[in-house]
């Protein structure tokens, strides 16, 4: 039995000194520097004194509310031993979790006790682990006539009723942990032949608990994969079980609590988005400048070259689910391009390329252009290099962004990176799928502006229509991802989940609106929300956030005429607006100037760290003569 | 394998474990002795111990240790099967 390593993370040089460091700085360490500390392949010894230093600090280090997090755990067996992997693994997205421990097996009633500890705590988000032991006891397998599946199918159903209880309760997001699969076979080989199996039950239980969760909109845990791909005994050490009822073993909980984490910062929006791949002896191998386009191993005729073709075949699978794909490599650019133009066993092409830097220039500064060209922020890139010097310049200049360690078998890199889990996504949306294309036909707009002499007319010459209704069940998932994903054009930061988004839907008093725009080019998908409450006779705009890929094109300015029209409709006389600054939303700092509100005292508002804006409903004038508004 | 080469390994475990950068070991130390050092640190130390040594130390003699000499005996006869 040995460490389950996150080998995707380089190892600690001397993981000591690293503590010293974090403790001893002339600046006092903050969460950013806890955050790189925690990038590292630590065991359950390390994660357990990385977490006790942070622990120390963090009261003290003033970490924004937008970054942290309450999570309540409820268990059937011990879980405090996953404490401090799981608060690393959300530290290691700058995230800072706050843990509350349900009483083993007392969850039920700390749910229904309003004054409970549990309640009083207020989580954000709930953790459900059960174990196996506590599962297969509840299927009661020993009926008479019992089946694994009948019997999968009446705990989950008993599951179900949980999820509705702290929905109903707590209403927080659910994560749900799969079961372990502890029991030993009975029969062997065949094992699902045998109706009280505990080890065949355990696999329906996975198997239906996916359609269930995914229905009732709960998120898994999947520990069940992962105990397979590195072995059942190094995720569970059955002696361990029973002196003191840890199911998941210490030397696989900084890995359980990488996977939590994950999952958290995907709640959170703060997944990466782009994959950022250099070029020789990473998506082909050889050097394309020395070795020229016939010299370069790719595809069949090899097996390093059939294995690259296999990572470039995953990385545009990535590309079709979401994930945006760009380059950053120090070749000629010409050179490089050929390559993808004209090499005929290339799976990707120039089109699957939302930035293509290739020069000379140091990669650092490159990867900060790529970020610059698709308006995301540095900590959404992960960045794929064969070349270890190249790695650590990166981790050094720039330690926001995601660095891999990158097996020299191009065979095991596919596989590296999915272990990684930068990419954690919860819901695939139609807009995820589109948004390959969307970033192509945005390289096309821009070729566009770079030949339109001004940019009234190049606006005009898009043909945008801005669509626009009120919140409503077909979009909400794609709703509550762009509001809780979304950074920069966001006045107020304010994450909501479905629960919170169902709400305004059914509350006379508030309006939540959701803007597509299309143009002559495609789609661009749900590119904006906005959420209005009633305050008196106004309506206080509580949310206000678009995505980046459309700025400048005087979107604000017609959601701001769609926002009036549905703030007269319901009676108001006048709009609220905020703005809560965060590290990240400086773009939007002088947004309600521009759009002529004027700035108002909070007086007795309970949101004072917000700066307040008024405009009347008829001095709303606004301008937006490239945009046609439509009510869906 | 002798006491001289388990005691400094196995006093940086659990110095890291029990969080307690000058703790020092002798036969006699038990949990009494050390605060914070519960029934769940002593499951963090035979861990990492048995990952440090290459052993793994069956629940039975689990059962029966008593203090730092005992577990130190446990090393010394397993480390020598596995060898």
């Amino acid at each position: 039995m040995s460490h389950v390593a996150l080998d995707w993370l380089p190892v600690p040089a001397d993981s000591r000194a690293l503590l010293r460091e974090l403790r001893a700085g002339t600046a006092p360490a903050g969460l950013d520097a806890f955050a790189q500390a925690a990038r590292h392949d630590l065991d359950f010894i390390q994660t357990g004194r990385l977490d006790h230093a942070w622990q120390e600090r963090r009261a003290a280090a003033g970490v924004e509310a937008s970054r942290t997090l309450k999570l309540a755990i409820l268990s059937s067996s011990t879980t405090a031993h996953l404490h401090a992997g799981i608060r690393v693994g959300a530290l290691r997205r700058r995230l800072d979790v706050e843990i509350y421990q349900c009483e083993y097996g007392q969850f039920r009633q700390e749910l229904l006790d309003p004054g409970s500890a549990l309640h009083a705590f207020a989580p954000d988000v709930a953790l459900v682990a059960l174990d196996a032991h506590h599962l297969v006891s509840s299927a009661r397998l020993e009926a008479e006539g019992a089946t694994a599946d009948a019997a999968a199918a009446r705990v989950i159903a008993e599951l179900s009723g949980l999820w509705r209880l702290i929905r109903d309760r707590l209403r927080t997001p659910i994560l749900q942990q799969a079961a372990l699969p502890v029991d030993p076979e009975l029969m062997g080989e065949n094992e699902h032949r045998l109706a009280a199996s505990p080890a065949w039950f355990l696999d329906s239980f996975n198997h239906a608990l996916r359609a269930s969760a995914s229905q009732e909109g709960v998120h898994l845990v999947a520990v069940d994969r992962h105990a397979r791909r590195h072995g059942l005994l190094n995720w569970h050490d059955p002696a361990m079980w029973h002196r003191a009822k840890q199911e998941i073993a210490l030397h696989a909980a900084p890995f359980f609590g990488d996977l939590v984490g994950r999952l958290l910062g995907a709640l959170r929006g703060v997944s990466s988005k782009v994959l950022v791949l250099d070029l020789d002896n990473t998506v082909w191998g050889g050097v394309i400048g020395d070795d020229g386009l016939s010299g370069i191993v790719l595809g069949q005729g090899s097996a390093a070259g059939e294995a690259f073709a296999a990572f470039q075949r995953y990385a545009l699978m990535l590309g079709q689910r979401g994930v945006i794909l760009a380059v950053c490599s120090k070749n000629d650019e010409a050179v490089a391009m050929q390559a993808f133009a004209e090499h005929p066993e290339m799976v990707l092409r120039a089109p699957h390329i939302a930035s293509f830097v290739a020069n000379w220039d140091d990669k650092a500064s490159n990867l900060r252009r790529i970020a610059r060209e698709l308006n995301v922020g540095l900590d959404s890139l992960v960045f794929v290099d064969d070349n270890p010097f190249e790695r650590n310049l990166v981790r050094r200049e720039l330690p926001i962004v995601a660095v891999p360690e990158v097996p020299e078998d191009p065979a095991l890199v596919p596989l590296r990176l999915a272990d990684a889990g930068y990419f954690e996504s919860l819901d695939v949306t139609g807009d995820d799928r589109a948004r390959l294309q969307q970033y192509q036909a945005n390289r096309q707009r821009e070729a566009m502006a770079a030949e339109a002499t001004d940019l009234d007319s190049y606006l005009a010459d898009l043909e945008m229509r801005l669509r626009w209704k009120r919140f409503d069940e077909i979009d909400l998932a794609r709703t509550v991802q762009l509001v809780n994903k979304t950074n920069q054009f966001n006045l107020t930061t304010r994450r909501i989940d479905d629960e919170e988004a169902r709400a305004v839907m059914n509350d006379p008093d508030s309006f939540g609106l959701t803007f597509r725009l299309v143009d002559r080019y495609g789609d661009n998908g749900l590119i904006a929300v906005v959420i209005c409450r009633r305050e008196g006779t106004a309506f206080r705009i509580d949310n206000w956030l678009m995505s980046c890929r459309v700025l400048g094109r005087g979107v604000e300015q017609a959601t701001l005429a769609a926002v009036a029209a549905e703030a007269a409709r319901a009676g108001g006389d006048a709009l609220i607006g905020l703005f809560a600054p965060s590290a990240k939303n400086g773009m939007v700092r002088e947004h309600y100037d521009r759009l002529g509100f004027i700035r108002v005292e909070a007086d007795g508002a309970d949101d004072a760290q917000a700066v307040r804006y008024a405009l009347p409903l008829d001095a709303v004038a606004v301008d937006h003569p490239a945009i046609t508004l439509q009510e869906a | 394998m002798t006491d001289a080469d388990i005691y400094p390994p196995l006093t940086d475990i659990m110095r890291d474990v029990l969080m307690q950068d000058d703790l020092e070991l002798s036969p006699e130390l038990s949990a009494k002795d050390v605060e914070g050092w519960d029934s769940f640190k002593m499951i963090e130390i035979i861990m990492a111990v048995e990952a440090q040594f290459g052993i793994k130390v069956p629940s039975q003699q689990l059962d029966k240790l008593e203090n730092v000499g005992d577990l130190v005996k446990v090393i010394s006869e397993r480390a020598k099967v596995a060898s």
